[in-house]
Parts: structure tokens; sequence; C-alpha cells
């Protein structure tokens, strides 16, 4: 770490952790109620409990990436950060706002209230109040990082990152438009959760991976950022339209059929193309980073992206199978292998890399770290295999031979007691990470100092 | 002398312009490709509605679209020569020709979906119709941005703009070849 503001990312991506901790316990729990459905059900109803599992987990991701770009801008921008305290209030706001929006869905102590209640809006559940806050941490933090990096030294990284954190603002916006029609609402939804996860988020990934592969193999700087630019061009040019996947059968025109369908169906190839650059980098590089645990979920992150969001979205993206199996188990595969790969395994990766660095340590208790990425995935493809075994068998009986949802979903149960069972692993491999990453530092890995100077 | 790089790390040394657009087309023709490959599954599912539809469309005009864009390709090429032998003021004029019967193509084109327009077609007229305007639609929009791009690199008429603007252009033209018979002509 060389500039004193990168600690700022510390305070972030410690209320990450709390929430990544939140977040497998409500995902846990949620497994559970499938299972034994009477679980619960008058103090903490499914519905809740799994507001509070999608929730925590785009909170503490959001969380991550501003975590993330306080760490690199200054690094990149070779400066300190505009406003520490500005960035210290923006997580101060975002805490104040993520645990009124927690009291509000366990508590609703304002029914049906437009600022301070319930909206009832899938992943766009906080209210009105919280949305508000959300905007005004935005505007804060937007202003710090643009602030530091128009000053600073211009790098593609810099500037791919600030073009998503961007587009994650704007794309939010649409968060405040809540139409009564329920197809237009759906149609103007999308626009965040769509355009956040297979658009602009793509960048943030793209950039962050890009940072850790310049400072983890030594490969120059001109070969990374000509691989970022095909990245991101081939991500928005796939994923802006690819939207019309989630037009199929909302009430839009039957073309979005045919443009969802194409231009999803190539949404997988900015992922295979983080795949091929991983490990290009990796195998062209010139040096043998310490971190290698960093190294591991970077590539784990790739991989598992491609085969999450690129493999397991592909398989129900065209409109002819979605037809059968939307809303199925299908879905719930491809987005657990999907924000795992992508999202979650990109976070532990930069705050791996980071965490030593920020501590001013070699890098410590890799082995426990790597053994906690083995767990962790592990788990989550069995859950996928799990999941998508389920959606077949669900798909075939619901959507096919035509039975009842509720008979059918007995005839998931071994499924679902198996979803349990990978879910209970996968809280272990966290808890291994969280040790690995917060617990005493073992096994400090000794190396010489020149490793740890940036690249150029 | 250097040791070659390894390969990999510049795939599009080699090719003319720069090579963001040939990220871009590699893009487009799989677009596109995706497109008539959903346009020839869509018709194996119904041959003989799509023989049927596909009798209402304008074959002469999309033949002559077809000469259209060849002719105007050709200018695109005079112009890149013109501009690496450092005459920029002349690759401007077949860069302007070139354009100009991009014009051309777009007012056949709106003079095709009028008429069929006026015979009652729309997007909604069936799974053939619906993927000709889309195709046809798409592939229109690229004409639009070609033109301006042109515009573009012909104000900054250095050897490499020209040459990136002139690719996006041919490529503009190689779908229409393609467009041409799958849509029109196969039955």
């Amino acid at each position: 770490m060389k500039y004193q503001s990168q600690a700022i990312a510390k305070w972030y991506w410690f209320v990450a952790m709390a929430l990544f901790a939140v977040q497998v316990l409500g995902g846990l729990l949620a497994g559970f109620i499938y299972v034994q459905p009477n679980f619960l059900s008058e103090l903490m109803p499914f519905n809740i409990v799994r507001m509070l599992h999608s929730n925590a987990l785009i909170v503490w991701l959001l969380l991550g990436f501003f975590g993330a770009a306080y760490y690199i801008i200054p690094e990149e921008s070779e400066r300190e950060i505009h406003s520490p305290t500005i960035a210290y209030l923006q997580l101060i706001l975002l805490v104040a706002g993520t645990l009124g929006a927690v009291l509000t869905y366990i508590f609703d102590f304002f029914p049906g209230h437009w600022l301070l209640g319930k909206q009832g809006r899938e992943f766009l559940e906080q209210p009105l109040w919280v949305k508000l806050g959300i905007i005004v941490a935005a505007l804060m933090f937007l202003y710090n990082v643009s602030i530091t990096v128009l000053a600073g030294r211009k790098t593609a990284i810099t500037n791919v990152l600030l073009l998503g954190l961007w587009g994650i603002a704007v794309f939010f916006l649409f968060a405040l438009y809540n139409p009564n029609n329920l197809a237009l609402d759906k149609v103007y939804w999308w626009w965040v959760v769509h355009l956040w996860v297979e658009g602009v988020w793509e960048l943030v990934m793209a950039s962050v991976l890009a940072f850790i592969m310049l400072k983890l193999t030594g490969v120059d700087r001109e070969v990374i950022e000509k691989w970022l630019y095909v990245i991101v061009a081939t991500s928005l040019f796939t994923g802006v339209l690819g939207t019309g996947h989630h037009y199929y059968w909302i009430g839009a025109p039957a073309y979005w059929t045919w443009i969802g369908s194409i231009f999803s169906s190539l949404e997988v190839i900015p992922f295979f193309g983080m795949v091929v650059f991983t490990f290009m980098m990796v195998w062209k590089g010139r040096r043998n980073h310490p971190n290698r645990a960093a190294l591991l979920w970077s590539l784990g992150c790739s991989v598992l992206a491609f085969f999450g969001a690129g493999v397991w979205g592909f398989l129900h993206t065209l409109h002819s199978i979605n037809y059968y199996t939307h809303g199925t188990q299908v879905t719930a595969a491809h987005g657990h292998l999907a924000f795992f790969g992508a999202y979650v395994a990109l976070n532990i990766a930069i705050m791996t890399y980071a965490f030593p660095q920020i501590f001013k340590a070699n890098p410590y208790n890799q082995v426990l770290n790597m053994a906690s990425f083995w767990v962790m995935s592990s788990a989550m493809a069995f859950m996928t295999f799990v999941l998508t075994f389920a959606g077949a068998v669900q798909t075939h009986l619901q959507r096919v031979l035509g039975m009842n949802y509720m008979e059918v979903q007995e005839q998931l149960s071994l499924f679902y007691w198996m979803r349990f069972g990978s879910g209970v692993v996968l809280i272990i491999g966290v808890l291994m990470w969280l040790y690995a990453m917060l617990g005493p530092r073992r096994e400090v890995e000794i190396a010489p100092e020149s490793v740890y100077s940036p690249a150029e | 002398m250097s040791p070659p790089e390894p390969s990999g790390a510049d795939a599009f040394s080699g090719l003319p312009g720069n090579p963001m657009m040939w990220v871009l087309i590699a893009s487009e023709l799989l677009v596109f490709g995706a497109a008539l490959l959903a346009f020839s599954g869509a018709r194996a599912f119904d041959p003989a509605g799509f023989a049927l539809a596909q009798a209402q469309l304008d074959r002469f005009t999309g033949l002559l679209n077809v000469m259209v864009l060849v002719t105007s390709g050709l200018f695109a090429a005079l112009g890149v020569a013109a501009v690496r032998v450092h005459k920029p003021g002349v690759a401007r004029l077949h860069l302007a020709l070139a354009s100009l019967l991009g014009l051309v193509f777009l007012g056949f084109k709106i003079a095709e979906y009028r008429a069929e327009f006026a015979a009652g077609i729309s997007f909604e007229s069936g799974t053939f119709f619906t993927l000709y305007f889309l195709i046809t639609g798409f592939h229109a929009l690229h004409v639009v941005l070609g033109i301006i791009i042109l515009a573009i690199v012909g104000v900054f008429a250095t050897p490499e703009n020209v040459e990136t603007g002139a690719a996006f252009w041919h490529m503009v033209d190689l779908v229409w070849l393609l467009v041409f018979p799958v849509v029109y002509l196969i039955r």
C-alpha cells in the first residue's frame, strides 16, 4: 500500500464481510425452509428471509466494489483520495441505510407508507428513504473518486472502473420509477437488475481483474489494457440488448424474443474473454508473486463466472427453451453460480490481494485461504448441479406434464435436502476464509522485497 | 533482431485500421450470423408460411441494393487507396460518393418498407416478417452509422482512420450480401 487513503477500503471491506456472513446465513435459513416449510413461518416468513439473502448479497458486493475503488484508484491515479472524510461519511450513510432496510424487512414499522414502508418490489424492496440515501451516497462516492481520477494519472483501468461505477449509479435511478402498470414496471426494473449484473458490473469486474493481473503477473500494462478494452466492448455490445431476454413473457412486443435470444446468447463471449485473459496473463507473466491465494481466486473468478454466468445463462436464454424453464430451479442454479463466480469470487480476490498490503504484512494464511476456495467452489458447484437437476425435473413435471406446482415441489425434496447440505459446506468455507483474512496471521510468506513493487 | 513475441498478444496485428474496429466487426458478424441462423431455423419449422411471406418481398429492389452497396464499397476502397498515397482530397471525394450511395440504399430500403406497410404488413405479421424487419432494420441502422463513421474519417482523413472507417463499411455491405440471399431468395 503506497497511499494512506487506500486504507479507507479496509472499512468498506469489514462491513462487506459482515454482510457476507449475514447473506450466507440467510441463504442457509432459506434453504432449510425449503425442506421444512413451516420453520419460522410466523416470525420470519420465507419471502423476508429470501429478501435478506438477496439484498445482503447485492449490498455487500457493492460495498466490496466501493472498497476496491478506494484501494485501486489512489495507486492507479498516483495520488491520495480527494476526501477521506467524504468516503467515511458515505460508508456511515450506507450502513445506516442497510440497517434501516433490514429493520423495515423484519419489523415493518410503517406498513404501506410511501416513504418509510416496503415497496414490494423484488430485489428493489428498499423503502424510498433508503433509496434516496443510496443515491446521496453514490453522488458522494462519484464526486470523490472522479475528482481523484481527474486530478491524477489516467489509466485504462481507472477509466473502465469509473465508467462501470457511474453506470451503476445512473441505472439505479430507474429504481425510483415505479409505474402502476406491472409490465411497464418490469421493463424498467430490469434496467437496474439486468444492466447492473450483465452490463456495468462486468466493467467493474474486468477492471479489477486487470488491476490484479497487472500486480500479480507483471505483464506489460499495454497488453493488459488491450484485453480490457476488448472485454469491455464485447460485454456492452452483447449485454445491453441482451436485456431482451427478460422481456419474453412480461407483456413486451414479440420481437424482443428474437433480440433477447440473439444478443444474450453472445453474452458468454466477454466471460470467455476473461478466462482467456487471466490464464494468458499468468502464463505470460514474468513474475511469481507470493500472493498465490489472490491468484487462485482471480483465476477461479473468471472460470466460475464463465460457467455460472456464461454457460448456465446460455442454457435457458433462448426463448424457445425459456418458454419451459422460466422461473424454475434452473434459474436458481444459474443465479447462484453466476453471482458466486463473477462477483463474490472477484471481491474475495481483491480483498485477498489487498489485505496483506493494507496491513503492511507479507501474504499470510494462504493455505487456509486456498482451501476455503476449494471448499466454497465445490459446495457452490454441487449446489448448482443439484438445482439444475431439480430444474430439469421441475420443467418436465410442471411445464410438460402439467402437474401442480406444490405436487412438483414434493418431488424435488431430495434435491432440496442436498442443496441444504451444500449450503452448510459453503458456510464452512466462508468461515474458513473469514478466519484466514481476519484471524491471527500465521504461515507468513517470506519473499524478497522487490516482488512487492508495482509493475509498470 | 529481437525474438518474436509469443502469439496471442497481437492477434490483430496486420489488419488495417484500428484493432478495436475488428473487435466490433467480429461481434457484428456474430450477431448477424446468429440472426440469419435463427431465420433459417424458423424457416425449417414453417417452410410453407415462409415461402408465402417471402413472395411478398420486393426482390428487384433488394438486388438493386446489392449493386448499390457493392459499388459503394468500391468507392470506399478507392478512398483508402488515395489516402495511402497522400491524396486526402481525392480520398474525401471517394468517401463522399460511398456515403451518397449509402443514402441511395436507405432510400430504396425506405421505399420498400413503405410499400410493405401500405400492403398491411407489419412487425407483428408472423415470424417471417418479425425477423425480416429486425434483420434488415438492424442492418439499415448500420448503414446510417457507417455513413456517420465515413463522414468522421473523411474529416480526419489519416490512413489509419480511413482504413478503420472503410473496414466497417465493407462489413456493412458484406452483411447485406449475406442477408439478401438468405431472406429474399432461398426457399
